[in-house]
């Protein structure tokens, strides 16, 4: 077998493993629509400032903030300590005594993580049509789609590289967690933050969840001076931290447990 | 000229400070089954790591099936199989699921069901994996190893936690493999595993092989002295001075270790039933695996002066009357 067979035969067993955990994987797509609904209810009928600056329904601007949520949940988080547990329980051990390449391995994992999100996100979009009305992005669909799927590589390499200050799978949830919960709501992800003081659009600007953010939301509501809703600085900055993600995790990825 | 399964020269292994492994010797044949007996933190599964492409050494010369095995090439992988301890599958795949994506990585794999059947799970193979029994998951751990027909299999104490029925299966397994012709690595810390099942054994203490050979010859095991030990009665009177002189005394026990087992015993005796002597618990012994492995290794059973006799029989050193 070539390797990217091995790549897909390997996200096929991740896939079938996935669905016979019912409860683990209806709560993958659940929470992020839970998300939506508290905060749609919470700030719903007002508006909320974008990030473009124009003041939208806190209905619209949900839907493409959970979306990012959603990409950051199944690509980063779920790939980081899903990770960090199979190490624990010497999965990835065992698996660097075969002649799989690892590399062959974690793909499979990504791939896996990537359809997974690729799922969340049609249904996210398919809810938030229904529910709330929120048009599909059709003029802008090439945008959507490369935000979309650098997005979750590059997340999904940032989880790679994130196992590495993970020592232990108790601690997985938690780091993991420190890592990204912050971040999100600096972001703007859960509550909007153009009215929130400049220090801190500063600082979540250096990270990549709100690029993200940023990115996803021009892609979906195209801005009257960007009708392409392709955000460059955006996209380059998610690449960069990718492409740094995968350099650590090439670097410094461990396969056996730590005692 | 036949190559060697295994082939190991002056390896060794620092950890920071810590000498791991302090220049090992030693060599395993083709369709061999050999077992490397130790304590925990003597070295062991640091050595097998290094054998299995695990771990780099520092130095040393090590071939596996003719090859480095720290170049950790692909077609190294493919003729080696490992079982390690504390290592898991994706518990929601059936046996047979998991042993197919195994058996995928290999370009000769061992069919599915063959492999199931060698273990003994054929009538758990379309079971989750999380619904096995810990020693159903273990023959199974076997089955991954052996999932793509490898040449040379690493055991790592395969049968640590199973119940007396289930270690004698697993041992016909083993046995059954090496008829297969396959060579085995097992490490363990049963002595009777190795026994049985081991054609050749090497105790690795402190880093370093301290004996190495048959079970049965293991540390002079075959050549050393008999021990020979009595309870004398009070109020019985003394054995000659030809018997006596081979015997220390400790109150009213006597022991001897000596290479002339059969005149002594036979003066003792003679003795004994001509003078209606009662010899109570008389014992006529060879030290025991378990006694040479703990000899070797330092662990301690019967005190520290019983261990302190069987290295110095392991030794070779057999004079009698020693001072205890």
């Amino acid at each position: 077998m070539s390797n990217a067979q091995l790549v897909l035969r390997q996200a096929r067993f991740e896939n079938k493993a996935f669905w016979r955990n019912p409860a683990a994987a209806f709560f993958t797509f659940a929470f992020p629509l839970l998300f939506l609904v508290i905060f749609s209810t919470l700030l719903g009928g007002g508006t909320s400032p974008s990030p473009t600056g124009e003041e939208i329904e806190s209905t619209t601007y949900f839907i493409p903030a959970i979306l990012s949520f959603a990409v950051v949940t199944a690509c980063f988080t779920n790939i980081a300590i899903g990770i960090s547990f199979s190490r624990d329980e010497g999965i990835l051990k065992r698996l660097r005594g075969t002649p799989c390449p690892g590399w062959v391995y974690l793909a499979g994992r990504v791939l896996h993580a990537v359809f997974v999100n690729l799922i969340l996100v049609v249904i996210v979009l398919i809810f938030g049509q229904v529910f709330y009305g929120v048009d599909i992005p059709l003029d802008t669909v090439a945008a959507f789609v490369l935000t979309l799927v650098l997005g979750a590589g590059a997340f999904c390499a940032l989880g790679l590289a994130a196992t590495c200050a993970v020592p232990n799978a108790e601690a997985a949830p938690a780091v993991v967690n420190v890592m990204v919960l912050p971040l999100l709501f600096l972001s703007g992800t859960f509550i909007p933050i153009g009215d929130a003081p400049q220090w801190i659009q500063t600082f979540a600007g250096l990270f990549p969840i709100k690029h993200f953010l940023d990115a996803m939301f021009e892609s979906f509501l195209p801005p009257p001076d960007n009708p392409s809703g392709f955000v460059w600085s955006s996209i380059i900055v998610i690449a960069l931290w990718g492409m740094a993600g995968l350099i650590i995790a090439v670097r410094f990825f461990r396969w056996a447990p730590s005692k | 000229m036949a190559i060697r399964a295994i082939e190991v020269k002056g390896l060794r292994k620092t950890y920071r400070k810590v000498e791991a492994v302090r220049g090992i010797d030693l060599h395993v044949e083709v369709g061999e089954v050999f077992a490397l007996l130790g304590p925990n933190g003597a070295g062991k599964t640091t050595t097998v790591e290094i054998l299995e492409g695990y771990r780099k050494r520092d130095a040393g010369e090590v071939q596996v099936l003719g090859t480095d095995p720290e170049t950790n090439e692909r077609s190294f992988k493919e003729r080696i199989g490992i079982v390690l301890q504390e290592t898991s599958v994706d518990p929601f795949f059936t046996v047979r699921e998991v042993i197919e994506l195994y058996g995928g990585f290999y370009p000769n794999p061992l069919p599915v069901d063959e492999a199931i059947e060698i273990v003994g799970l054929t009538d758990k193979a379309d079971e989750r994996i999380r619904r096995l029994s810990g020693g159903q998951q273990r023959r199974l751990d076997v089955a991954l190893g052996l999932a793509g027909n490898p040449e040379l299999l690493f055991l790592d104490e395969p049968t640590t936690g199973f119940d007396p029925s289930a270690r004698r299966n697993a041992w016909q397994m083993v046995k059954d493999l090496q008829s297969l012709g396959k060579t085995i690595l097992l490490t363990t810390h049963y002595m009777d595993e190795a026994q049985m099942l081991a054609g050749r054994v090497a105790v690795i203490a402190r880093g370093e092989i301290v004996a190495e050979g048959p079970p049965d010859a293991l540390g002079g095991r075959d050549v050393a002295g008999t021990k020979i030990s009595f309870v004398l009665p009070p109020g019985s009177p003394s054995p000659p001075p030809q018997v006596a002189g081979n015997f220390q005394i400790l109150g009213n026990s006597w022991r001897s270790e000596t290479d002339a087992a059969l005149p002594i015993l036979h003066e003792l005796t003679g003795w004994a039933v001509n003078n209606n002597v009662e010899l109570r618990s008389l014992q006529v012994s060879q030290p025991t695996l378990e006694d040479v492995y703990l000899a070797l290794t330092g662990g301690e059973r019967d005190g520290a002066s019983e261990s302190q006799t069987v290295a110095d029989l392991a030794g070779g050193k057999s004079e009698t009357g020693r001072s205890r």
